[in-house]
Formats: structure tokens, sequence, C-alpha cells
């Protein structure tokens, strides 16, 4: 009998610690209040007071929490990613994201007994990868970048006795996590640098008489028809113009979502999965961990009849980045 | 200070890309990198190939460093790493963790551009795995190099991405396969049409991106050629150029010249005006957006020209 698959869903603020956990999360993964976490966003994230408020709500339930330390720190701010290291093992979480060697180094020296995930910022992609960080820093699980095919993905597991962790839902990043430098080239703030992919203070909306302009450091992304849905603006979910056609160059607005192979991740033994959206409102947090929860519990008690029911996906749907879904990589002709 | 030239990141034909480096023998470059770092389906040159050019060039008095793939997705590409690694008589530059581990102890290694090093606690790690130089990530600062200096490991150099196209990001997805409407396990290789990558626009028409397969680009061109002297303050070794279609020769020669001191940076810029293949950049050198080109420390471009 596999184990069963722990669902980790995203906690930018108490009440959405408190909306995953009362919705069936088993563990919920939070970020400090500054540019050490990839979502860096204003009004987001926990100070101590709020850190502990929530490791005890969690604990008290049997959740465990995850803490996400997984930007790039360079020399000048190296002392507050060490800090909030050290802060994090003197709060007791359950284990530590990590992207960054040089951080992984210390907290592997400094904190022994603390677990270590690898951060999909990391850019773990294959086993190779992966067992050099076991090596190096006894990481216990890595979560995979979403760009690996199913396939792909299950050979990964046969050569690692890592523990794996995929992303179930959420906003789709269409480039390597950890290795895409496209806000940093628009706006000097990427999120390795600064936790930040497309940071709200370099977006600019501006109705003209064309229609309505979003622009992020300036550079035009996308133009809107009146009426037309407008989704927040991240640069590879633009619509550009290649030899004369403008159109979605790179990926449309979309979600990630795993819902029809849960029963294959199920059997791979995947030990995690993973909910994007720690930007997003407590109610996202509790609609998507709630039908997430139902699903694997269908998929782990009876996987060869499981089918997802309509009601999911139009759940789903409705919070999804463009109200629709991908496999993304999973599925290789999305590729 | 040395001249690199970087890994060619386009899909040229067989022809050119011999022709290319035929060229590079008498260039003053002191280190090329060769081999195919961005796409495994592009087997125009083989392995074989690329060890040939690497001979050709080390009796040339080249230093050789072979590139390994940025992104490993499937077993045949960590048989090809493999490959690389254990090729018995060049260096590698280790673009990936997965190569990293399969260099350790046994190839001395560059720590390439797409790993991360983004401190010293970092570059120490590679440093005790074999490592004997560094790229900087293209979107860290002046500062940012200035604080690594201080701090470097022991014998490791530091090498700074200083022409090009700079590659921004990298995909599962091909995006100029989608372009054309192929799926990528069909790709006919279209990438091979666009000798320095296919330009995506802003629908006001400012360059923005070029997409070379899997792998996303600047369209702007990187150009730092104008703070040479403070590279060479801050001891950076090697200064890296990323090879574009045209105009090599001359880029190299510039370079060359303004650290050799036979022209001033401001005539380095001047010599390159008009020869690279984008707008030119450096907004990253100075803390800023990638896609300005600032001087000293002024904002001066990039966006006010194209009416942003």
């Amino acid at each position: 009998m596999a184990k069963k698959v722990e669902l980790v869903c995203p906690a930018g603020s108490l009440p959405a610690l408190r909306a995953a956990v009362d919705n069936g999360a088993d563990a919920v993964y939070m970020g400090f209040r500054d540019g050490t976490n990839a979502r860096n966003f204003p009004g987001l994230n926990f100070d101590e007071r709020a850190a502990r408020e929530g490791i005890r709500y969690a604990r008290e339930r049997g959740r465990k929490v995850l803490l996400a330390l997984n930007t790039y720190p360079q020399p000048q701010g190296w002392n507050i990613w060490t800090g909030a290291v050290d802060k994090a093992a003197e709060l007791g979480v359950d284990a530590l994201i990590l992207a960054d060697v040089g951080l992984m180094r210390y907290a592997h020296k400094t904190h022994p007994n603390l677990r270590l995930h690898l951060s999909v910022q990391g850019s773990a992609t294959s086993y190779e990868a992966i067992n050099l960080y076991r090596e190096q820093f006894n990481i216990q699980r890595v979560v995979l970048p979403r760009v690996l095919s199913m396939a792909q993905v299950k050979r990964v597991m046969e050569h690692t006795d890592a523990e794996i962790e995929v992303f179930a839902f959420g906003s789709l990043c269409v480039m390597v996590e950890g290795r895409c430098y496209l806000s940093s080239y628009a706006t000097g703030e990427s999120p390795n640098t600064c936790g930040a992919c497309s940071p709200a203070k370099a977006v600019e909306w501006r109705e003209t008489a064309k229609g309505r302009e979003v622009r992020l450091g300036g550079v035009l992304i996308d133009m809107y028809k009146p009426g037309e849905a407008a989704g927040y603006p991240v640069l590879c979910k633009g619509r550009y113009e290649v030899n004369g056609a403008v159109s979605y160059a790179i990926e449309e607005p979309t979600s990630l979502s795993v819902l029809d192979i849960l029963p294959e991740l199920v059997r791979m033994g995947i030990s995690a999965i993973k909910v994007e959206g720690r930007q997003r409102s407590p109610a996202y947090v509790a609609q998507v961990t709630r039908v997430l929860r139902e699903a694997l519990d269908a998929a782990e008690r009876n996987p060869d009849t499981y089918t997802p029911r309509s009601d999911w996906v139009a759940a789903l749907d409705k919070v999804a980045e463009g109200s629709t879904h991908t496999l993304g990589a999973l599925d290789r002709a999305w590729q | 200070m040395k001249l690199a030239l970087g890994p060619l990141l386009y899909f040229w034909s067989r022809d050119d890309v011999l022709a290319f480096y035929r060229q590079v023998r008498d260039w003053p470059v002191d280190v090329v990198y060769l081999g195919e770092a961005v796409c495994s389906k592009r087997r125009g040159v083989r392995l074989e190939d690329w060890l040939a050019i690497a001979d050709e060039l080390t009796a040339a008095g080249k230093e050789v460093v072979l590139s390994t793939l940025a992104l490993i997705e499937a077993e045949s590409e960590l048989l090809t790493l493999r490959r690389l690694v254990d090729n018995g008589r060049f260096a590698v530059e280790a673009n990936d963790m997965g190569a990293v581990r399969l260099a350790a102890g046994k190839v001395p290694f560059v720590a390439g551009p797409h790993l991360n090093a983004y401190n010293c606690e970092t570059l120490g790690l590679f440093r005790d795995l074999g490592a004997r130089r560094w790229v900087m990530p293209v979107e860290l600062s002046r500062d940012t190099l200035a604080a690594i200096q201080a701090c470097r490991p022991a014998g490791l150099e530091t090498e700074v991405f200083a022409f090009g196209r700079m590659p921004l990001a990298f995909s599962a997805r091909c995006f100029t396969a989608r372009h054309y409407n192929l799926p990528k396990d069909d790709c006919q290789l279209r990438c091979g049409d666009f000798s320095d990558g296919l330009v995506l626009n802003s629908q006001e028409g400012e360059q923005f991106l070029a997409m070379n397969g899997i792998q996303t680009q600047s369209a702007a061109t990187c150009n730092l050629i104008g703070v040479v002297s403070e590279l060479k303050e801050l001891d950076v070794e090697v200064l890296r150029l990323s090879p574009q279609s045209r105009h090599m020769d001359k880029v190299v020669g510039a370079f060359r010249a303004v650290i050799d001191g036979t022209l001033t940076p401001q005539q380095g810029i001047d010599a390159l005006q008009g020869l690279t293949r984008g707008e030119p950049c450096n907004g990253y050198w100075y803390g800023s957006a990638g896609l300005a080109w600032l001087e000293q420390g002024e904002v001066s471009e990039a966006r006010a020209q194209s009416g942003g």
C-alpha cells in the first residue's frame, strides 16, 4: 500500500492558513514578510507573531507547516536570509523550502536536524541534480519544476529516494522556475532576486482609444478590447507580435490542474501535491483545498474508477487564471 | 583580462558552424566554449564534430571548454551529458546541477551562468566540488559583483556576460515550433531559420524578446564595452561574448582593443554602433531593468526611444 499523498496548500496570511487547514490540507506553506520568499507582495505573508499563531493553529489540528525561503540571497543581504533560517528553526517549522545552494549549505551546517525541501525555484529537473542536493544537504523532498512530462517524472522517481512533490493546481509558470529573468529584464525585479514576478509597482493600466493597455516596466504586454476579461499581467502570458501576427506567443492565461491524472500520480508514488497561490484570497484557498481534498481522497480510495466530478472541474475553473486549465508539460502535447 | 567566446546558442547549419570556428582560430579570444547548450534535438553538429573543432582551437592556442545543456529533461540528455563529462581532454561548463554532480571530483569545471550562483557560500560549494571559474548570472548588478568579488573563494575565476542577446529563460515548450503551430516532437527544426533568434515585439512595435527554441532571450543586445575598466577594477578575469551571426570579428576586436587600451570605452561603444543584432542594453549592470541602456548611471534610453 502506497503512502498517502500529502496535500500542500498555500498560506499567504493567517486567514488563508486557517482556510487551508479547515478544508483539509495536510500541510500549509508560508513565508516571512520580506524578500526571503518568492511571493513577496505587499500585505502578504507572516511576521513572527502571525507565524507562531499559524503554526499553533495547524499543529493543534495535526497538520504540518512548511516555510518557504526560496529566493536567492546576494552578499549584501546574506544575514537577512540566514536570520530567516535561524528564526524558522526556532519557530519549529516542519520543513524549510529552500532554493539557494549557499543557504542550504548554511541550514544543513547550522541546523542539521531541520528537515529541508528543495523548492521548485531550485530547478532540479533530473535525478542527477536531485541526488546532488541529497548528497550535499540531505534534502528530503524535491518540488519538481513544471517542465517534465509524466514519463519523465516517473523516470526521476525511479532513480532517487527523495520524496517528490508536484504542482497540482494554480497559475502556471511556463518557464523553468528559478531560471527565468523575464521579470527583471522588464522591471529590474525577479523571483530570484526580489521574490516577485511582474511586481505590482511596475504594472501600469491605461485606457486608450484603442482599448485598455497594460504595461510592465513600460513595455506594452497586452491590450484589451472593451469588455474583454483582463487578468493579472505576467510577461509570459501577454499578447505580442511575431512575424506580423499578434497572439499569445508564449502561453495563454491558464492554470495548471492535475485533476484528470490524480490516480496516476497516486500510483506513481508521488509524496505530495501542491497548490499554488499564496497571493490569492482565503476564499480561493478554501475552494481549491476543498475540491482537491475530495478528489485526492477519491483517487486514493479507488484509483481505477476515479473520474473527476464536473462540479470539481467547474469550481476550479472558476478560480483559474483565464478560467481554463491545462496539464502543462505533464502532457507532452502541451510542449 | 581574458576574452571568451560563449557557446553558440543558435541552430546554425553544420557548414556555418564549421566556417565560424575556422575564423575564430585567428581572433583575439583566449577561451572558447563549445557545444549545444539549448536543445538536444539540434544534432547538425555532433559531439565528434565539436571535439574536432576543439582540437583545432586548442592547436590555435585557445582554452576550450565544452558547454552542457542548460535544461535536462530526458534520459538521452543525461547520456550525452555523461559523454561530455567523460571526454577525457577538455573541461566542461556545467549549466545544470546534474552536470555539477557528474563533473564533481572528476573533471575541472566552469560553473555556468544558469547555475544560480548569487552568493559566496554557493561559490564555496562549487569550488569544493571542483569548479575553477564561475559565470555570473546575467541579472546581477555591478554592486552584487563587487560584493561577491570581496568574498569569493580562492582559486575561482570570475567571468561576466559582456556581449550578446542574453538568455533569460528556458521552457519545456519550444516557442519557435509553437509559432508555426508545430508540436515540439515534430518541430522540423524551424529554429534553424533564425540565425539570431525570432524576435517578439510588443503590440506597438518595440522589440522585446527573441525566441530561440526552448530558450527565451532578450531582443536587446547586452553590451558592457563601456564599463570594461570597471570590470577590470573588480578583478574580473574573463569577459564572455556571446556569438551573433554577423560582425562577431569586429565585436571581438573592439573588446580586445578596449581591454588593451588602444580604444577608449567611448570609442568602443562607437565602434559597436550598428553592429549589435538588437538595440544595446546594460541595465542589469546598474541594478536596473535589464533592457535599459544607461550612461554613467543615468537612464538615457531603451524605452524613451521607442515611445514607452
